[in-house]
């Protein structure tokens, strides 16, 4: 940090007491003398709002203090904090955002690949011979190979309504379009499975979490992962109006340990083992909402299933075991989730008696290689018990809220030509044989016509640091003949840009305009203000696409006669049009802010309600626990009904042996996903380490703080060990986002967990199981 | 009861231990690194499973008998009649005795200028209207300044907890609401 500027220099060595104070709102001690005599120091400051914009689930009010052309403090919403519209305070990591637009290893110029790809060389050249290269390469490769072989990969490190991803969508789809893909790296199985159960996705919001009498947090930690910006907020709220919450995770969690009043430490990849047991000591003791089953669902029981489905493929024929002959007691639960069987008893009487009760499911239980399950056994108990559509039940599904759609749009991409879809998390394959790729592999309208040949990674870290298995990856990234071509923009040389063939400087969101949408369910949206002049030659992504635009001829077509602020105030007008109340430009630069009062909102509260006229979108009109859609799919790893399936690298895989420990990659409060990695501010406040039971470390002469190496047949990388009681034995975890950083042998020493994780894929999302993997573990 | 003072109430029941308040701190300090003016511990105690974490964001305590104050011979810091602990950096040698004296480690040695800084309650914020920066910040509203008469009142408030340094030395005047695990044994 180079900037010193001492403004408190002055000091008041004798202040008196002035009266006592109202401590939440303002602090009234002060005189108008003493106010008016204290403004000495900020001459000439501003206060602007301004954005933080990266990919976690709030979206906080961030003012930026600028003297002479320097943020030279950062402070959040200073709003009266109210109850029905609480302030947006920023977390750490938006707190320390001086720390990271100042760091000294902000990519400044345009640059070209001079080495081999990966090497990391590079050499500075000016914009207009990187955007003649870009214009170059991708009319080759589109005229060569088609519309199919051209990527925009998944890019989430500005998620602003003018991300360079979107800016590149616009320009291929004037070019013919390029292959799409569905799902995410957040929530491939949740977004794909839950829509087969009750016929889209959606849920209560965190206001409401108050009403709830018991809260079960399973494999969801608020405290760290940030869902929306006042999540612990409402949680601390929750507990206040008296709600039990029990935590559901392999790890003792910041959740728990500030809300938890109990902790059941699970076996990771087991949850549908847990639920399936939950469902059996429910059932058998008669607990279950069976007028709720009969009203709303299919396929709980053989009375009520779809026609033409053998006997005995109802849920409870599955749990009861009538079928398969294996009933689902907790104490087969206890085997397999490591879980007691009476605690397990107890969660399932305390679960279906307990009204209002909520099940709010994290997303990590379903970034799990049989993650699908999960989801949908979720939502069974959530309608088991009858917590569907009422104030205070309820199944989080992942976010604990939904998007009310206060959502002002982004630069409009337009349609794209090409229907084709992969999986989100299958590039890689459509790299190596997307030709090949059939709907096995999870191919929509397929089949591609091309592998992929060139490559948009724009503001994203997953062409290398977050997709699963570096190594592999990097070894398909360095044969030039399969991705010809790479282009990368990026603030930092993350691992990702490393492997650019172009790379290209990005402006910083507080060096430019734009809008940030929450994830859930509070109504704003937050304007950013350019409240700094971005470092060297930094652009914004739609700005350098504009100069790539008109090199192909598409200039006009591509910019309309605007520039990125054109569009923005574009956006502002058509959102006027559409809600009277929407702030003009000029008002949204005062206030950074646009928001309505909270409102607790019920998922599926209609469909509940009044179900004559608003049957469930399945094609059954009904909460499907059977899906025949699913069954007909006749995959035992689909099954028509939620089961537990042993994961591949779960606990009960033979490569145990081998590779004995369980290792997931948990979003820790330091980073969201990669971003924030490289800010020193943020190493201080949470080093990255690996959690390690004092049980597993003692076994390898581990004490808190050594060296560890972690390994297993995919790669290995080092790490320093933090020894816990706060994670159960037999599994440890590196916190995923960490800078793939290897030494001469591709150890990664940074502790990049993506070293050790699998590319296959979920079953039927296709989706990222990057928490299951086995590893072994030494001391270095 | 000693004499009425301004001071810091910290909830720790509300605590998710994100040190949002440490990096406020630290931001408009312009703390380098390794000084953390407010920092935020965590305590781990019990077996597993049955273990228990506590989580304390602490700055200065702005005492009632401050050890800074006794042992600075430069006579850099100063209680005010606020209560305030206040340090002059034009006074201070840089020696460090107060950074050694202090129970709770809260002042912070900066290398670079060779002088101590310390949390001085954001007084200049304070006198301009605001909140001081962790209070402002802290997403779960679980820090607040005012009075200590007022905050001592409050049910369960205590210094006295289980791993920080005995209050008697110094005797703090910041308050903690904490679970009963916390507490002192």
């Amino acid at each position: 940090m180079s900037i010193n500027l001492n403004r408190r220099a002055f000091l008041k060595l004798s202040g008196g007491v002035a009266g006592t104070v109202a401590v939440s709102g303002t602090w009234d001690v002060l005189t108008k003398e003493q106010i008016a005599s204290a403004v000495t120091t900020d001459e000439g400051t501003q206060v602007i709002p301004v954005l933080c914009n990266h990919n976690c689930g709030g979206r906080c009010q961030i003012k930026a203090h600028v003297k002479d052309g320097v943020v030279v403090r950062i402070t959040t919403d200073d709003r009266p904090d109210l109850e029905n519209n609480p302030q947006l305070r920023a977390c750490l990591k938006g707190r320390a955002t001086r720390n990271r637009i100042y760091h000294p290893d902000r990519l400044k110029y345009p640059m070209k690949r001079v080495g081999k790809r990966g090497e990391g060389k590079f050499k500075r050249i000016t914009w207009d011979e990187a955007t003649d290269l870009i214009a170059k390469n991708l009319k080759k490769i589109v005229d060569q190979y088609g519309p199919h072989s051209v990527y925009v990969n998944y890019a989430t490190g500005d998620e602003g309504a003018m991300a360079g991803r979107t800016s590149a969508k616009r320009l291929m789809n004037l070019m013919g379009g390029y292959l799409g893909y569905y799902g995410s790296y957040s929530s491939a199985c949740l977004k794909y499975t839950a829509p087969f159960v009750t016929g889209y996705r959606d849920t209560n919001t965190y206001q409401t979490l108050h009403h709830s009498k018991l809260i079960i947090l399973s494999g969801f930690n608020p405290a760290e992962t940030v869902f929306e910006t006042n999540s612990n907020y409402y949680l601390a709220k929750a507990k206040k109006a008296g709600a039990k919450v029990i935590v559901i995770d392999p790890r003792y969690t910041e959740s728990a340990a500030t809300f938890g009043d109990q902790w059941i430490p699970i076996v990771p990849a087991t949850d549908t083992a847990l639920f399936s047991a939950m469902a059996y000591v429910i059932i058998t003791e008669n607990l279950h909402d069976q007028a709720f089953l009969d009203k709303y669902t299919i396929g709980f029981d053989e009375e009520h299933m779809p026609e033409g489905v053998p006997a005995g493929n109802s849920y409870k024929s599955y749990i009861l075991g009538t079928t398969d002959g294996k009933p689902k007691t907790p104490e087969w639960a206890a085997a397999i989730t490591g879980i007691d069987a009476n605690t397990i008893i107890n969660l399932a009487r305390e679960y279906a008696t307990t009204k209002p009760a909520q099940l709010l499911q994290g997303l990590g239980p379903q970034r799990h290689a049989q993650g699908e399950s999960s989801t949908r056994a979720g939502i069974v108990l959530a309608a088991m018990t009858g917590s569907i559509g009422i104030l205070g039940g309820g199944w989080g599904g992942g976010e604990g809220g939904r998007k009310l759609g206060l959502d002002v749009g982004e630069l409009p991409t337009g349609d794209n030509p090409v229907e084709t879809q992969i999986s989100v998390f299958m590039w890689t394959d459509a790299v190596v044989r997307g030709t090949e790729m059939t709907e096995k592999d999870g191919v929509q309208n397929g089949p591609l016509k091309s592998n992929l040949k060139f490559m948009w990674n724009l503001g994203s870290n997953t062409l290398v640091n977050q997709h699963a298995d570096i190594n592999k990856t990097i070894k398909i990234l360095e044969d030039e003949s399969k991705l010809e071509y790479i282009v990368v923009s990026d603030q930092f040389m993350t691992p990702s840009a490393k492997y650019a063939d172009i790379l290209l400087p990005s402006d910083h969101a507080f060096e430019r305009y734009d809008f940030g949408f929450p994830w859930t369910g509070e109504e704003y949206i937050l304007f950013g203000n350019k409240a700094v002049e971005p470092p060297g030659e930094c652009k914004h992504d739609y700005w350098w696409m504009s100069k790539v635009a008109e090199k192909l001829g598409l200039g006009e077509k591509f910019t309309e006669g605007k520039t990125q602020e054109d569009w923005m105030k574009q956006l502002v007008e058509d959102a006027q049009k559409a809600d009277s109340q929407f702030p003009s430009w000029e008002e949204l630069k005062k206030k950074g802010l646009y928001r309505k009062d909270t409102i607790e909102y019920v998922a599926f509260e209609k469909e509940i309600k009044d179900p004559a006229n608003n049957p469930f979108q399945t094609p059954s009109g009904k909460i499907e626990i059977f899906s025949k859609t699913l069954f007909d799919m006749k995959n035992d790893e689909i099954p028509g009904v939620p089961k537990y399936t042993p994961a591949a690298e779960g606990p009960e895989d033979p490569l145990k042996e081998k590779y004995p420990l369980q290792c997931f990659g948990p979003h820790i409060k330091r980073r969201t996903h990669s971003t924030w990695d490289e800010t020193p501010w943020m190493e201080e406040a949470e080093p990255q380490t690996m959690w390690i039971n004092p049980e597993d470390a003692q076994a390898r002469g581990l004490q808190d703080g050594d060296k560890a190496k972690v390994y297993n047949d995919r790669g290995a990388l080092v790490i320093p060990v933090r020894v816990t009681k706060r994670i159960r034995p037999g599994v440890v975890s590196i916190p995923q986002g960490a800078w793939y950083t290897p030494d001469d042998k591709g150890v990664c020493q940074r502790g990049c967990i993506n070293i050790l994780t699998s590319q296959r894929p979920t079953p039927l999302a296709h989706g990222n199981g990057q928490h299951t993997n086995l590893v072994q573990v030494k001391k270095l | 009861m000693a004499k009425d003072q301004k001071a810091f109430y910290v909830d720790t029941t509300k605590c998710i231990n994100c040190k949002t308040c440490e990096i406020a701190c630290k931001d408009i300090n312009n703390a380098a690194l390794g000084q953390r003016i407010r920092k935020v511990r965590s305590f781990e105690v019990g077996e597993y499973p049955n273990i228990f974490v506590y989580n304390i964001s602490m700055s200065c305590n702005h005492c009632e008998d401050p050890q800074c104050v006794k042992a600075c011979p430069a006579g850099a810091y100063t209680k005010r009649e606020d209560g305030i602990v206040v340090h002059n950096p034009d006074v201070c040698i840089g020696c460090r005795y107060c950074t050694w004296a202090c129970p709770y480690g809260a002042p912070q040695f900066d290398e670079e200028v060779g002088k101590v800084r310390k949390c001085n309650m954001c007084i200049d914020n304070v006198e301009e209207g605001e909140l001081p920066a962790c209070v402002s910040a802290c997403p779960t509203r679980a820090i607040e300044i005012g009075m200590l008469s007022d905050f001592e009142n409050r049910p369960g408030s205590t210094i006295s907890i289980h791993n920080l340094p005995s209050p008697n030395i110094s005797k703090p005047s910041t308050r903690y609401k904490v679970k009963p695990e916390a507490m002192k044994r």
